[in-house]
């Protein structure tokens, strides 16, 4: 199977019009002693019919799980069945970056709808078509706040996804930024006053995450000022978009960079990828922010459409002096986001309220055995931390009962060596929370 | 067609000119020539004042919608002021570049610099006639 | 047409929240009403207008299932269908990146045979599969490349780009902190040795060479280019943007590439959505390896398992373990391809590209002409002279007539330059009918250059004002 569709005698006619008599003659300038004798060893062909066979085989190898208790940068939602339909249709997923606008008005009106609801969820004007995902999104604007303010240090959270945190390192380590962790108070959230010491005015940016990892909500009424005191630029992160249906977003409390993880809104957890990187800035930022923007403009006519804007910022312009390299990004899955927001519309509320139920029944269910404890009692939105006298073996019963549990914290976060970091979506129904807390139960 | 190089100013090869303003300071701004190479300008990123330059640093960048050019500063000096108008409308300097859409003023540290500028004549020399060279 | 915003009427819903089978509680008190939103300003519509909006927009695009997207460098093949099926797997789809790796089996599985394929296709030693893109597999490698020449204690500041490359490679060398150097060139349209081996000091970390490159062109003196930059202590990086070009004939790891980055929305199928996702494998040869990304893929007896103990590793560059989703279509593709399927794609490729080169050469200037590879580059330099009638123009007039544009005024070296990459999976009365049409258009540039400048005419929109759009920015709807 190879979708070639060209015949012998199409072969014959064309080579006949290039003016060759071999296929071979074609490939002459790659030396000799380069050209393959053989073929490389792959495994054999396969018909369309085998291959589908296969990769079921190879799907069945894998464990379709009863439930799932853990967020951690991932998050079990329903998927309304909107959304698959919509980005199936081919004239989307086939399609290139519209660079051509003329002919590309569907795609470049999907996303200046997205970054306009982008731009109403987080609180901040300025939206991006899409970034990589939430992690690269934090790492872009550590950068960017680095070029724009001419500093070289970050300070960052340890209540930052871990991961993300690690990201942010690397990308620091390229531009030569030092990356600082601050520590977490009594209460899971970000030490201020450790914060106020640290910040100083080599300071770029303070990186941060609300909910945080520990699913804790962050007091941005203290974080703000700290942050801004001298000159640094504050960026708030996010793992669960759906969060933004519920609470202030960050950058109603003064936020300079709004970026996050969008993969809830409307895509699969797809084991890590691909996800969706929300971007969003203030107006400050609209000539300098990396990634497409879609902006509104007329035709000849004065009829309204869309083209790709301020492309002066990009790679394929600005190259070496561009903020970022970014160029394929996630518009498939930022098309994704939008039909699931459509679809939910005003309901988002409803359904991040949901969330809160479900983790706060999850919680009291386990929090009330033998043994376990809730070491942070600030408020949250759909995880949060319990402590329990063996986390490796509650996972490894729910395990046994085809559940993926919680995320075991010791190994980031040794100083919480008994912590489970847990998560309750709308996903899990009443029954569901009562069989995972009686199998924890009984693990003795 | 280009509009014609004024005498009362000197020219750089990078297709900036220097109006000296008779009290320390001199305008500045990119020649018609230059602004026509741009074509639609879309955005002039202007400089802060207090902002240091040597002879030929870039201090400005122009932004057209295909494009990002350097603009260097003619002489070594002091940024005093700048052409805010220019936030607003950017198609001033492709109006009127010899006038309206000056860009920022520059406080000389070294008046001689500019003797090692070209005059008109020498910068009008300079472009191949009537051509658009593609950028 | 109008906005989502503007079909918008309040209290229309389209879906529904189950209602709550547990105890709600009262969330100003549990969180704080200093902490709730006060409104979602998100659109209110019926399930069928959300429907129709996006069935709408869909039939105001064009994508390769519609008609021939000939884009350089881009390889908009066609996405098999089954490759989609695969990947709309539940065994796929539904599990969490942190699923016990006994849940996982399968994709672990998955992702290390293709990481294996692509090593087998590409000569080396091991593959990562976490960069998210071609441009995010561009700074991988160089930051592969950056900490091995720190782990040497080398100090190597700079790094070699050739002026035909894409923007991507000096924006990702500067986003590493090198200082990047232009090489020019040669009138063949080759890296020009004299000027290779005069920037090649043991301060430049290597040369980031598209081979072929982006004007379809392979790099002839390979082995002196790969001499040059190995001589002084260098690496050698392969953009592998173009790889659809050689699969099955070459392989970069035997003629001296270090490392490689590879688009797998690109030459392995995957579709591009509009923008998105991809993914950017990076390959590298032994020395290189120490520094991959982690996590990796071990396979201990029969049991795979994701290990992080790599002390050299540069760290992550996205979390989880990359675009996995989009590794499901690349693999299936590999799969039902096989090696004798993929060296049929370079064929067939390359076949289609000097075909179209031959058909319209006697119309438009060709600024190289040689035997190009799986795309061409020609010039609108003539119909300019000639007529003052662009490159824009004649695209924009090729949308009247079916056809996706090819890309243009790309690479930088070639002026008004048209850069053509039909893939293999176009025919020839495809390739004929495009070839009639750019021979058409060229005809009317003479006849009636106004009319090919007034260009689109037939789209949704006329040609749109896009110095408006970056002189007034208008990026997100406030209901004006």
């Amino acid at each position: 199977m190879d979708y070639t569709p060209h015949t012998p005698d199409d072969i014959a006619a064309m080579l006949k019009a290039i003016g060759v008599s071999r296929l071979d003659d074609l490939f002459q300038d790659i030396p000799e002693t380069y050209r393959l004798s053989g073929l490389p060893d792959l495994p054999p062909v396969l018909s369309e019919q085998e291959a589908w066979r296969h990769v079921l085989d190879l799907s069945a190898q894998n464990t379709f799980p009863a439930m799932t208790l853990m967020g951690a940068g991932a998050y079990h939602h329903y998927i309304p069945a909107v959304v698959g339909h919509m980005i199936g249709r081919s004239e989307f997923y086939t399609a290139y970056t519209p660079y051509q606008a003329e002919i590309s008005q569907g795609i470049l009106q999907a996303i200046y709808e997205y970054q306009t609801m982008i731009a109403r969820l987080t609180g901040l004007p300025v939206a991006n078509a899409s970034m990589y995902d939430g992690a690269s999104a934090m790492a872009e604007g550590a950068v960017l706040a680095g070029k724009t303010t001419n500093r070289d240090r970050i300070l960052i959270s340890r209540t930052v996804h871990p991961e993300y945190r690690r990201v942010v390192a690397t990308y620091c380590a390229a531009n030569s930024y030092t990356l600082t962790e601050i520590p977490y108070d009594a209460a899971g959230r970000v030490d201020t006053e450790e914060l106020m010491t640290a910040v100083d005015d080599r300071t770029a940016a303070v990186c941060v995450q609300s909910p945080n990892f520990f699913g804790i909500i962050e007091d941005f009424r203290a974080i703000e000022p700290v942050a801004h005191s001298t000159g640094a630029l504050l960026i708030a992160g996010f793992t669960d978009a759906t969060s933004l249906g519920l609470l202030k977003p960050a950058g109603a409390w003064g936020a300079d960079i709004v970026c996050g993880e969008g993969q809830s809104f409307g895509n699969p957890m797809n084991y890590g990828g691909p996800y969706l990187g929300i971007f969003a800035a203030t107006d400050k930022f609209l000539r300098k922010i990396p990634g497409r923007l879609s902006g509104m403009t007329v035709d000849l006519d004065g009829n309204r459409g869309f083209v790709l804007t301020l492309q002066a910022r990009e790679q394929h312009i600005r190259r070496e002096k561009a903020t970022s390299n970014i160029c394929t990004n996630e518009a498939l899955c930022a098309l994704a986001a939008s039909v699931y927001l459509v679809s939910l519309g005003k309901n988002l509320r409803n359904l991040a309220e949901l969330n809160v139920y479900k983790a706060l029944y999850l919680k009291e269910k386990l929090a009330a055995l033998p043994g376990w404890e809730a070491p942070f009692t600030s408020p949250g939105y759909n995880e949060f931390v319990l402590t329990c006298p063996d986390p490796g073996r509650v996972n490894a019963a729910w395990q046994d009962a085809g559940i993926v549990g919680g995320y075991v914290l010791s190994k980031d976060y040794p100083e919480l060596p008994k912590g489970l970091l847990l998560c309750g979506t709308e996903m899990l129904s009443k029954n569901d929370i009562d069989r995972a807390a009686a199998i924890a139960a009984a693990v003795r | 067609m280009a509009k014609p190089n004024p005498d009362d100013r000197r020219y750089t090869k990078e297709h900036e000119w220097a109006l000296d303003n008779g009290d320390g300071t001199i305008t500045m701004g990119i020649t018609d020539h230059a602004q026509h190479l741009l074509t639609d300008i879309v955005y002039v990123e202007l400089p802060d004042i207090g902002k240091k330059v040597k002879q030929m640093d870039p201090v400005t960048v122009i932004e057209s919608v295909k494009s990002v050019s350097d603009i260097y500063s003619p002489v070594s000096g002091e940024v005093v002021a700048v052409n805010d108008i220019l936030q607003d409308k950017p198609e001033l300097v492709n109006e009127d570049a010899f006038g309206e859409g000056w860009i920022v003023k520059i406080a000389m540290s070294d008046p001689v610099e500019l003797e090692s500028l070209m005059d008109a004549a020498a910068y009008t020399a300079l472009i191949p006639a009537g051509k658009d060279a593609a950028h | 047409m109008d906005l989502i915003f503007e079909k918008s009427r309040p209290g229309r819903r389209a879906s529904e929240i189950p209602a709550g089978d547990v105890s709600p509680v009262a969330l100003s008190e549990v969180i704080g009403e200093a902490f709730l939103r006060e409104d979602i300003d998100l659109p209110e519509v019926s399930e069928l207008d959300l429907v129709r909006h996006y069935t709408a927009l869909s039939r105001r695009n064009f994508g390769v299932d519609l008609g021939f997207y000939p884009l350089g460098s881009c390889t908009m093949k066609y996405n098999p269908k089954i490759t989609e099926e695969s990947a709309k797997l539940p065994g796929f789809t539904g599990l969490h990146p942190y699923a016990p790796e006994a849940f996982s089996q399968g994709n672990l599985a998955l992702m290390d045979e293709l990481r294996r394929m692509l090593c087998e296709l590409f000569g080396m030693a091991d593959f990562t599969l976490q960069p998210s893109a071609g441009a995010q597999g561009e700074l991988t490698g160089i930051m592969i490349c950056r900490k091995y020449f720190e782990t040497k204690g080398e100090k190597r500041s700079r790094i070699l780009i050739p002026d035909a490359a894409h923007g991507t490679n000096p924006a990702s060398g500067a986003l590493c902190g090198f200082e990047t150097v232009t090489i020019p060139s040669s009138t063949e349209g080759g890296v020009d040795l004299t000027a290779l081996e005069s920037a090649m000091t043991e301060e430049v970390a290597g040369l980031m060479l598209t081979n072929p490159n982006t004007l379809g062109l392979f790099e002839k003196n390979i082995a002196d280019v790969a001499r040059i930059v190995h001589e002084r202590g260098g690496l050698l990086y392969c953009d592998g943007a173009n790889a659809n070009a050689f699969l099955g004939h070459t392989r970069p790891g035997d003629i001296g590439f270090d490392l490689i980055q590879l688009n797998l929305h690109k030459t392995f199928s995957t579709p591009h959505g509009g923008g998105g996702p991809g993914s950017g494998p990076v390959g590298v040869g032994a020395k290189l390896v120490p520094f991959l990304p982690v996590p990796r893929i071990v396979k201990i007896e029969n049991r795979y398992t994701l290990a992080e103990n790599f002390p050299d590793t540069i760290g992550r560059v996205k979390a989880f373990y990359g675009n996995f989703n989009v590794m499901v279509k690349a693999y299936t593709y590999l799969r039902l391809l096989g090696a004798a399927g993929l060296k049929r794609t370079s064929d067939m490729a390359v076949l289609n590209a000097n075909y179209i080169k031959a058909r319209l050469a006697p119309y438009f200037d060709l600024p190289y002409d040689r035997t190009c590879m799986h795309e061409c580059v020609f010039s609108g330099n003539r119909q300019v002279k000639s007529h003052g009638v662009h490159t824009l123009d004649i695209a924009k007039r090729l949308v009247d007539y079916g056809f996706h544009p090819p890309t243009i005024y790309f690479p930088l070296i070639v002026p008004e330059a048209i850069m053509i990459e039909p893939t293999e999976t176009e025919s020839k009365e495809t390739l004929d009918a495009f070839c009639d049409v750019m021979i058409a258009i060229a005809n009317e540039v003479e006849e009636n250059p106004e009319r090919v400048k007034g260009a689109p005419y037939t789209t949704p929109v006329r040609r749109l004002d896009d110095v408006l759009a970056a002189r007034k920015p208008n990026v997100c709807w406030t209901g004006k």
